[in-house]
């Protein structure tokens, strides 16, 4: 799948703002489809904010978090360059990283 | 340029206009699975009521539609008004039927919850059209019971030019379908007549 | 204690979501909004409109960047804010989808099937190449007057069709543009409506097209929403760019015409 992930670091002032929008579809696991089966939860439930080797930012979502998360994050230290990722892992053990560098 | 436009002017104002607007959607419009370019076409009281509803109408024109109207409604089966309130509900909160997306083998809903208030506790409701909350408390003699199966059936026979679709007329719900709403408003034991919160 | 937080959560959600849905559906919305700030995830879709426009594609292998959207060749900035407008080359007044579906089989050799055959996303799709140029050209237009052309002949005629239009009922629920609307304060279920045949209503809705629309994950455009609506309607499927998508547009620009362009706009 193309693009599960999008992300864009940029310095402003002294903080660098990263904004990443994650292509997911956040079961709850509470939903049933048209024959009444369940459908499986299926949501991330680690996030990472990575700078260079620093985990700058660590959370831990769960089935109330919407799809499609919109996930906005400022950390200092960075600098133009530097190259900084974000890694999703979902209860069903999937993940997806994506990755850029500060502009 | 002013020629021109006072050119466009008198044809727009030319009643032959609207079949030039047809053909304009015949060209911009095409069939998309079971739903066709042939619902374009207007009758005569869908062109009739196609102006802004501020726009004053042609009295005697618009008495000869109610009538038509009117007199096109049917008893009900059996001559029963009223049926089962649960099915009823589902019908009022259902919005599909008739769209290009929807399945054509299954039932049509009234999405009356698109327009109207209906069961108190139900906050997700429109605000097109008035609150029917309590509605059963009108009493079901039999005017009102006919009333209000006539509203359903095909709100022209009362309010020409109304923009409530025409439930039993235009063939969206059944007949057994509309008996179920009748009962989700008049059933006492109905949520639609459940006290206030 | 995670099973429990969850929960916590749900319950502070479902909290504040009974507790707004009086006012209009809206409100918890509007929190939503003050805490996004400016983002929008059309950001994204922006940048990759801009990188399609500038990609050679097609038999010519040619970029898009010598499309004339009204301003001239390659000129995007403020383009946006006078469409629809009449353009001389092919004696008609265009709407952005139908300026561009020319420019891809005019300077691309793109067959115009392939550049209608899917324009919009279906569900589940990550956005299409249309969805993602109309975004980037909206937004090189944002904080300009709508000022849609009106000058010409044609202009004038495609905005007394579109008022028209806008009247017109027809289909199994005799539905109009009008019957949700033409009236002011009213709702659908929850979602608010804007009253189009006011300046206020319809510089509301324009400006805000296209829009990252949270519950499907991609930016829509006006056009898409055009054809939406008469879905909804009950009608058949409306054609990108066509004649009456192009003056129901004009109907609304002109309506809302010297408000500011927002747009990407963000919606449910």
């Amino acid at each position: 799948m193309a693009s599960r992930i999008r992300i864009r670091a940029q310095l402003k002032g002294d903080y660098c703002e990263v904004k990443a929008l994650m292509r997911h579809p956040m079961e709850t696991g509470m939903r049933k489809d048209q024959t009444g089966a369940s459908i499986p939860a299926n949501f991330i439930e680690d996030v990472q904010v990575v700078h260079g080797d620093t985990v700058v930012m660590q959370a831990y979502w769960g089935a109330a978090v919407s799809a499609n998360p919109f996930l906005g994050v400022r950390f200092k230290g960075g600098t133009q360059g530097d190259v900084v990722k974000v890694i999703w892992r979902d209860n069903q053990g999937a993940t997806g990283t994506g990755e850029t560098t500060i502009r | 340029m002013k020629t021109i436009t006072l050119l466009f002017a008198v044809m727009f104002s030319n009643p032959l206009y609207a079949d030039e607007v047809y053909e304009v959607l015949l060209d911009s419009m095409v069939d998309k699975n079971f739903v066709t370019v042939e619902r374009l076409k207007q009758d005569e009281l869908q062109a009739f009521c196609s102006k802004p509803r501020s726009e004053k109408v042609d009295e005697a024109r618009a008495a000869e539609l109610r009538e038509a109207a009117l007199e096109g409604v049917p008893s009900p089966p059996g001559g029963n008004y009223l049926g089962d309130w649960q099915r009823g509900e589902k019908v009022a909160i259902n919005g599909k039927g008739l769209q290009y997306s929807d399945d054509p083998n299954a039932a049509n809903g009234g999405n009356c919850y698109a327009c109207h208030q209906l069961d108190p506790a139900e906050a997700a409701y429109g605000t097109l059209g008035p609150s029917l909350s309590g509605y059963g408390a009108r009493g079901q003699s039999a005017a009102m019971l006919k009333y209000t199966w006539t509203k359903l059936w095909n709100t022209h026979a009362y309010n020409v030019c109304s923009h409530m679709p025409r439930f039993g007329a235009a063939d969206i719900l059944t007949p057994q379908q509309l008996q179920d709403v009748m009962a989700f408003l008049f059933d006492p034991t109905s949520p639609v007549n459940r006290s206030q919160p | 204690m995670n099973n429990r937080f969850i929960k916590i959560i749900f319950a502070i959600v479902i909290g504040l979501w009974s507790a707004t849905l009086l006012s209009q559906g809206e409100g918890i919305f509007d929190e939503y909004r003050d805490m996004l700030g400016d983002d929008n995830p059309a950001i994204f879709v922006i940048f990759d409109g801009e990188e399609i426009w500038y990609a050679p594609a097609g038999p010519k292998s040619a970029s898009l960047e010598q499309c004339d959207l009204g301003l001239g060749p390659g000129v995007v900035e403020g383009a946006y804010a006078q469409l629809p407008r009449y353009f001389a080359d092919v004696d008609r007044v265009q709407d952005i989808e139908a300026r561009l579906e020319h420019c891809m089989i005019q300077l691309q050799g793109l067959a115009p099937d392939e550049v209608s055959a899917k324009p919009y996303s279906l569900r589940g799709d990550l956005g299409t190449q249309l969805e993602a140029l109309v975004a980037w050209i909206a937004d090189q237009s944002s904080g300009l007057a709508i000022a849609p052309g009106q000058a010409h002949a044609q202009e004038k005629s495609a905005y007394a069709l579109g008022e028209t239009l806008f009247y017109y009922r027809a289909g199994t629920h005799d539905f109009s543009c009008a019957t949700c609307h033409e009236q002011a304060g009213r709702r659908i279920r929850l979602q608010a409506l804007p009253n189009l045949t006011t300046h206020e209503g319809a510089a509301a809705a324009y400006s805000t097209w296209p829009a990252y629309r949270i519950s499907q994950g991609i930016v829509r455009t006006m056009g898409w929403r055009m054809r939406d609506c008469m879905r909804q309607q009950r009608m058949p499927e409306l054609t990108m760019g066509s004649e009456a998508s192009v003056a129901l547009q004009t109907y609304l620009a002109v309506n809302g015409a010297g408000a500011s362009m927002t747009a990407p706009g963000l919606k449910r």
